[in-house]
């Protein structure tokens, strides 16, 4: 017999069962539990915790137990929190062991690897399909892409483009001011943003925009059962989807990365003109002696480079998105960063590139 | 588009031995039934018992880790490309929540697949989207977007972006989740209007007990323990005679 009496609420402390515990522990011949709980005041889940503890202790010796003499709601909802459950819920959660979480790891690796090859190559065959004539490619979608992939990117590309040829002119001015060769400020910053930044920096920006979107819209698409629904409807969502994106990106990265060559030149010559005094005429001047159309070009085949590698990013991504809102979160993310490592990677590789061929 | 009326009772799709899998992961084996022209037949089942899984089968989206689904006696996933795509052109599919393409108007929606697979001009695919969309209620909306209408018009949108072609088989996800019971009762009664008037056969995966016995004509019910088929017939005459007490229960909702 176990008496219950006064307030059992969760504000006063979940109350310990080991006095009672220690009551069934010390009187190995039990028979059975019963409650009285007639001195019992307001009860609330704190109760409930604490007849639970006991009902599992009870289960476990084989002690039966008496609810009878609870408050008839306590009696219901202890009944229904004690229920067995019908399925096994226990997880496996078995201690893996290190070798085992390699191995995991390792074969998780190769099978991303053969899903992004295996992207790659659906996505270069539609390609193909659409060159020959054959691929369903609805040019409003194409020209809708561009739009938000170029046009609606201008801002944002002025901004950071403009800020970090200042930043280039600030830092190649103070250690050219030594040599008294201020006036190379034009050629450096006219090298640096072309051939590199302006191509890299756009490319990154896109990633943030574009890859991201293009992850997020597909993902949701895949959660909403649009992809589905496009296959069953006959329509290949490489042509119909991916396409439009890879194209969009293949055609805006190098233009907006042109203009964003520009932006930075510019940010250069303010620098030069208020810190050092060389005028614009000059610092232009400087700018055309050093670069040339090759200097443009190398830097337009970065940024068609990069911008494939984002779309294929932000597509496969979106494409390999699971059922679910969280997922379209993971894919996202994914995205941006698998779109900024294949910049990075495929930077590293075209400069070393450019180094052998000579340029 | 019409094909002749074939006789009624003769096999439209086919089921044979079918096992279903995730990877490793067996969700269902050893199905074996046959859909007939011109029924409704329920695809019925506990929550997560591989039902919707079943239809991703039928309509070419999962492919079966063994066994065969024969579409007008053709092995839907032994045929070639071209056989397959065929035979899913005859086929529509309204999915759980419409599945509408968000970045396109109703009217485009329908008028999408009418202009990849006919020939008609531009003007005529506008009028033949709006009488579709019409013929589900939804005259009047050719414009909007599916984000602009409710849930239950956006489940009619669907159902006529998939009613486009004059399909042989119309196939629906669960098509009372997430409608009110009025809703619910008037997409049964359309699912009733479109076998009898144009014949269509229409394969149903639903768990829903009103709908199962105001519509279904034939059925199969799918075990999520054993993982197979446990019986199959009319939901009807199942719910006081099916030698399986399982399928009794769950018919009576639980009153045994």
């Amino acid at each position: 017999m176990v008496k219950l009496s006064g307030d059992w609420t969760l504000t006063e402390g979940i109350p310990s069962p080991d006095e009672v515990m220690s009551g069934i522990g010390t009187r190995p011949g039990i028979r059975g539990l019963v409650f009285d709980s007639a001195g019992i005041g307001e009860w609330d889940n704190g109760l409930l915790i604490f007849l639970r503890k006991i009902a599992d202790v009870c289960n476990r010796d084989g002690i039966p137990l008496d609810t009878k003499g609870l408050p008839q709601g306590v009696h219901g909802l202890l009944e229904l929190a004690t229920a067995v459950p019908t399925k096994d819920t226990a997880r496996d959660s078995q201690e893996t062991s290190l070798l085992d979480r390699v191995g995991d790891a390792s074969l998780r690796m190769t099978r991303s690897w053969n899903d992004t090859l295996s992207f790659i190559g659906e996505a270069f065959l539609s390609f193909l399909k659409l060159l020959r004539g054959k691929a369903r490619l609805r040019a409003r979608d194409l020209w809708a892409q561009m739009r938000m992939c170029g046009a609606d990117a201008l801002p944002i590309v002025t901004l950071i483009l403009f800020l970090i040829g200042i930043i280039l002119g600030f830092t190649s001015a103070i250690p050219l001011r030594m040599f008294g060769a201020e006036i190379y400020i034009a050629s450096l910053v006219g090298i640096a943003i072309v051939r590199e930044m302006a191509p890299m920096m756009t490319a990154i920006i896109l990633a943030g925009r574009s890859g991201a979107a293009f992850a997020a819209e597909l993902g949701t698409m895949m959660v909403n059962e649009e992809i589905d629904a496009l296959r069953t409807a006959g329509f290949s969502p490489m042509e119909f989807l991916v396409l439009p994106r890879l194209i969009a990106l293949g055609l805006m990265t190098p233009l907006l990365s042109l203009y964003a060559s520009f932006l930075g030149i510019m940010g250069g010559a303010l620098v030069s003109k208020t810190i050092s005094g060389i005028s614009y005429t000059l610092y232009l001047q400087q700018t055309i002696e050093v670069l040339n159309a090759t200097q443009f070009q190398l830097g337009a085949i970065k940024a068609f480079v990069y911008g494939i590698l984002v779309a294929v990013a932000g597509c496969m991504r979106g494409m390999q998105c699971g059922r679910s809102a969280s997922a379209v979160g993971t894919a996202t993310t994914s995205a941006v960063v698998t779109g900024i490592v294949y910049i990075i990677v495929a930077s590293a590789v075209t400069t070393f590139i450019y180094t052998i061929l000579g340029y | 588009m019409i094909e002749k009326q074939a006789e009624p009772r003769a096999a439209h799709i086919e089921i044979r031995d079918l096992t279903m899998a995730y990877g490793s992961f067996v969700i269902q084996k050893d199905l074996d039934f046959t859909i007939n022209r011109g029924e409704v037949f329920i695809i019925m089942g506990g929550s997560g018992c591989g039902k919707s899984t079943l239809m991703r089968h039928m309509i070419g989206l999962h492919r079966p880790a063994r066994g065969k689904v024969l579409v007008n006696g053709t092995d839907l996933w032994a045929a070639g490309p071209e056989e397959r795509s065929g035979l899913l052109r005859r086929m529509g599919v309204l999915f759980q929540s419409g599945a509408l393409w968000s970045s396109m108007t109703l009217a485009e929606n329908v008028g999408l697949i009418l202009d990849a697979y006919t020939d008609f001009p531009p003007k005529d695919i506008r009028e033949l989207a709006s009488l579709k969309l019409s013929l589900v209620g939804l005259a009047g909306f050719e414009d909007f977007y599916p984000s602009e209408i409710s849930g239950g018009m956006r489940k009619r949108a669907g159902l006529a972006r998939a009613m486009a072609l004059d399909p042989e088989i119309l196939f629906f996800d669960e098509p009372s989740a997430g409608l009110d019971p009025i809703s619910s009762r008037r997409l049964d009664d359309l699912i009733l209007e479109l076998r009898n008037s144009l014949g269509t056969t229409i394969v149903v995966v639903t768990h829903e007990l009103a709908s199962i016995f105001a519509i279904g004509d034939n059925s199969v019910f799918l075990d999520p323990d054993t993982r197979t088929m446990i019986d199959e017939g009319n939901p009807r005459s199942m719910r006081e005679e099916s030698p399986v007490a399982k399928v009794r229960e769950f018919l009576k909702r639980g009153e045994t």
